[in-house]
């Protein structure tokens, strides 16, 4: 039973040269409890494919085709309203910068129970905060009292991508999508916050989609596996056969890249 | 032979706090570091964000002044190969001025300068009609070949490359790095080469200083250190790394 | 390129510009009359065949005086605004590039000048010197580089940190080969925005001047005196304050269309480089 099923998205992008195919038709399902990594180099509309799940591709962008059904449910017809009550809560995405998108004016908890009062009208303000210190909880955030009450910049680059990762869950999503969460983090705090998404990720049974450049970390996060290039899925499959047996050349040439440099 | 030396130097940057500039604190980013680089070699410089390996660089090429301790350097012919290829190349500027402008600083260098702009892009391996373009017409790893150009053109005998490939895909960094290996060998210049991605410091380096809150933790030969870390840190960073196969 | 004449204003000013600038250049052959040609005959008459836009007070052909006068307007634009350009981009790099105390002393110096009220010190100093229109436009210049300074202070600012200064300080290049190769090149973006809205700003001044009688002395024409010879005629004759009163808005707004382009073409590229340096 699939939670979410991609069929020929196209995205047209209108750059100084003319109109790009961003995504060139894209087509892949993620089942309930699975991680599907999607890697691919700069360029590849990665994140132009993510963004278009949630709605929220940039003013120069289009959906030209293609559907997106999120259990049967057509996100690319569905009116906006609808999906305000999809985007944040059923599905919720995660930045690779949260320290951009948390709004440097509010302080974390009040950035948290708005996230909250968005989609659940029935909380109370001395509710929302117990919910919201729980999830800073879960995310091993040290003091989470004091950072409800912190402001974004006192807060270190691993901790607000912590922060952002709770923001993600207060409302129970049944999708996460990942676009390259730990690229801008030190390695040592990479590899904590790695631990972390394993641990939320089996403790929620949720489903995740998994963007990121970095096959490394692709091949610790996913279950299953797609590459980009040029806006196409040129191979998909069970993480360990593509790492083992990779059959698209630009496959072959990007695996080998990697094992060149990597540190065995 | 040591071409290059630094011994004990530490560099302080103030911080200001608040608007009214009350109390400005002190950050050390350099707080004692000593080390040599033997001439020909590759040299690692590995730490995460913060830890001082940029300013170290600087100092050792001489754009800031160390609050105290020396540097001893050998050679007057230094270069310096930077992360982001898109600011690292003057906007304005046509290819054939950007790679030229070091023969030109240089005293009694204009002889044959087109002679020797044409040879170094058949060593970075970009066409010859490469000279009348701007930066923003080439790609990531392109512009990267022509800093690399310009860096080489002058023949210096040392140069410091700072992250020269974290901002480029993963098929371009391995050519990049290639080249310059190549390079290495071809005109035998000795490299400072810094990076916070320990895979790529040990496809490059011969010797690696782990440098972690503005002091060196470990400083031995690349494989030692990869087959056999002793501080903690140096464990903790290659412990982190994503593996795959 | 293409982007500057898809804003309608934009090209709109343009092209009033350069019919302007046609003015100026043909004089001798755009004009119907000799401006300096008295017609006693023809005092005071409003726009006919003869005279497309009236005649002065001497029967002066109002039109050719207007021709004439568009050289004033546009090379004193020119000249004072070179004038301030260059002021100001030599304090301002100077200032911007050094930094420490040269910075301090020269950044307190602008704010002296930004004292005085300009126009007041204008009108102070024309009548101290005579009016010709060198001292105008020397002025006009002396007065108004301040806010330029500031714009090529900011910019170097934040460009002197960037990577290829770097590149070029290691290869051995002095403060000077920096500045005028390197900085002054990517800085001037806002100078140029700044230098076109103050060519309308020059036309704007120079024409007060020569209104209050101060400023280009008759005979030679200028949009501003042609105003001065309508203050007193113009219950009779409308014509001597109406076109040379449109003319400079005209010219003032069409220089100021185009520096609001010039900034919109400039800006987005700015933008446009930052999203694509993110992956």
């Amino acid at each position: 039973m699939s939670v979410l099923k991609v069929n020929d998205l196209r995205v047209h992008f209108r750059a100084s040269a003319g109109m790009v195919k961003a995504v060139d038709g894209v087509a892949f399902e993620i089942e309930k409890g699975e991680c599907l990594g999607l890697v691919g180099e700069s360029g590849s509309g990665k994140t132009l494919t993510a963004l278009s799940i949630m709605k929220l591709i940039p003013e120069n962008a289009k959906i030209a085709a293609g559907e997106i059904l999120f259990h049967d449910i057509n996100l690319l017809a569905l009116p906006n309203d609808h999906m305000r009550g999809i985007r944040g809560s059923k599905i919720a995405l995660v930045f690779q910068e949260s320290g951009v998108s948390l709004d440097p004016v509010f302080t974390i908890g009040h950035q948290m129970t708005e996230a909250l009062f968005t989609h659940r009208r029935l909380v109370n303000r001395k509710e929302a905060k117990e919910i919201a210190l729980e999830y800073l909880n879960r995310v091993h955030i040290p003091d989470p009292l004091k950072t409800f009450y912190d402001y974004p910049h006192q807060l270190s680059g691993g901790a607000k991508q912590r922060v952002g990762i709770a923001i993600s869950l207060l409302n129970s999503p049944e999708l996460l999508i990942l676009d390259e969460p730990t690229t801008a983090l030190d390695v040592t705090i990479q590899a904590q916050i790695l631990d972390l998404l394993d641990e939320i990720i089996e403790r929620h049974d949720i489903s995740v989609l998994f963007i990121s450049h970095d096959f490394g970390i692709i091949a610790r996060m996913a279950d299953r596996v797609a590459v980009m290039r040029n806006g196409k899925i040129v191979e998909m499959g069970m993480k360990n056969e593509i790492l083992s047996n990779p059959k698209d050349p630009y496959t072959v040439n990007l695996l080998e890249s990697v094992k060149a440099l990597s540190w065995r | 032979m040591a071409i290059v030396e630094c011994r004990d130097i530490i560099k302080y940057f103030s911080v200001q706090r608040g608007y009214l500039k009350k109390g400005a604190g002190v950050v050390k980013a350099l707080d004692g570091v000593s080390l040599e680089i033997e001439e020909g070699e590759t040299f690692g410089l590995v730490g995460e964000s913060g830890c001082g390996k940029t300013t170290l660089g600087k100092i050792l090429l001489g754009i800031i002044s160390p609050d105290s301790g020396e540097v001893l350097l050998k050679t007057k012919e230094k270069q310096a190969i930077f992360q982001d290829p898109y600011s690292s190349l003057d906007p304005k500027m046509k290819v054939r001025d950007i790679i030229s402008e070091g023969l030109i600083l240089k005293k009694g260098s204009k002889t044959r300068l087109l002679e020797r702009i044409e040879k170094v892009l058949d060593v970075v391996r970009l066409p010859k009609g490469s000279l009348n373009k701007y930066p923003h017409q080439f790609s990531g790893g392109e512009r990267q070949r022509i800093a690399i150009a310009r860096a080489v053109v002058t023949e210096p005998e040392f140069i410091v490359c700072d992250e020269p490939v974290s901002n480029l895909d993963v098929t371009i960094q391995l050519q990049i790095l290639k080249l310059l290996k190549e390079i290495q060998e071809k005109f035998r210049i000795t490299y400072l080469f810094i990076s916070h991605d320990l895979r790529v410091i040990k496809f490059m380096c011969d010797r690696v200083a782990v440098m972690k809150d503005g002091k060196i933790v470990e400083n031995r030969g690349s494989k030692e250190i990869f087959t056999g870390p002793v501080h903690p840190y140096t464990k903790l960073l290659l412990s982190s790394i994503p593996r795959i196969f | 390129m293409k982007y500057f004449f898809k804003n309608r204003l934009a090209l709109i000013g343009f092209i009033f510009i350069t019919i302007i600038l046609a003015f100026a250049l043909f004089a001798p052959k755009i004009a119907t009359h000799n401006p300096a040609a008295i017609d006693t005959k023809s005092i005071l008459s409003g726009p006919s065949n003869s005279h497309i836009l009236g005649t002065d007070t001497l029967g002066r052909d109002i039109f050719s005086r207007i021709v004439y006068g568009s050289r004033i307007s546009l090379s004193i634009g020119f000249i004072a605004v070179g004038i301030s350009v260059g002021i100001g981009i030599f304090f301002g790099s100077i200032a911007g590039y050094y930094g420490g105390k040269i910075d301090s002393i020269i950044m307190r110096f602008i704010d002296i000048c930004l004292c005085f009220p300009t126009f007041f010190l204008i009108l102070a100093v024309i009548a101290l010197v005579e009016p010709s229109i060198f001292n105008i436009m020397a002025i006009i210049g002396l007065t108004s580089w301040m806010g330029i300074a500031r714009l090529i202070r900011a910019e170097i600012l934040t460009l002197k940190e960037r990577d290829f200064i770097s590149a070029s300080r290691i290869m051995g290049a002095r403060g000077s080969w920096i500045i005028l190769r390197h900085l002054i090149p990517n800085a001037i973006g806002p100078v140029l925005v700044s230098a076109t809205l103050g060519m309308g700003g020059a036309i704007l001044i120079e024409s007060s001047l020569s209104f209050l009688g101060i400023g280009v002395q008759p005979p030679t024409p200028s949009w501003g005196n042609i105003l001065m010879d309508g203050k007193s005629t113009l219950g009779v004759a409308w014509w001597l304050t109406v076109f040379p009163g449109i003319f400079i808005l005209l010219t003032v707004l069409a220089y100021n269309l185009l520096g609001e382009a010039l900034r919109d073409l400039l800006e987005p590229r700015i933008v446009a480089n930052e999203r694509i340096e993110s992956k």
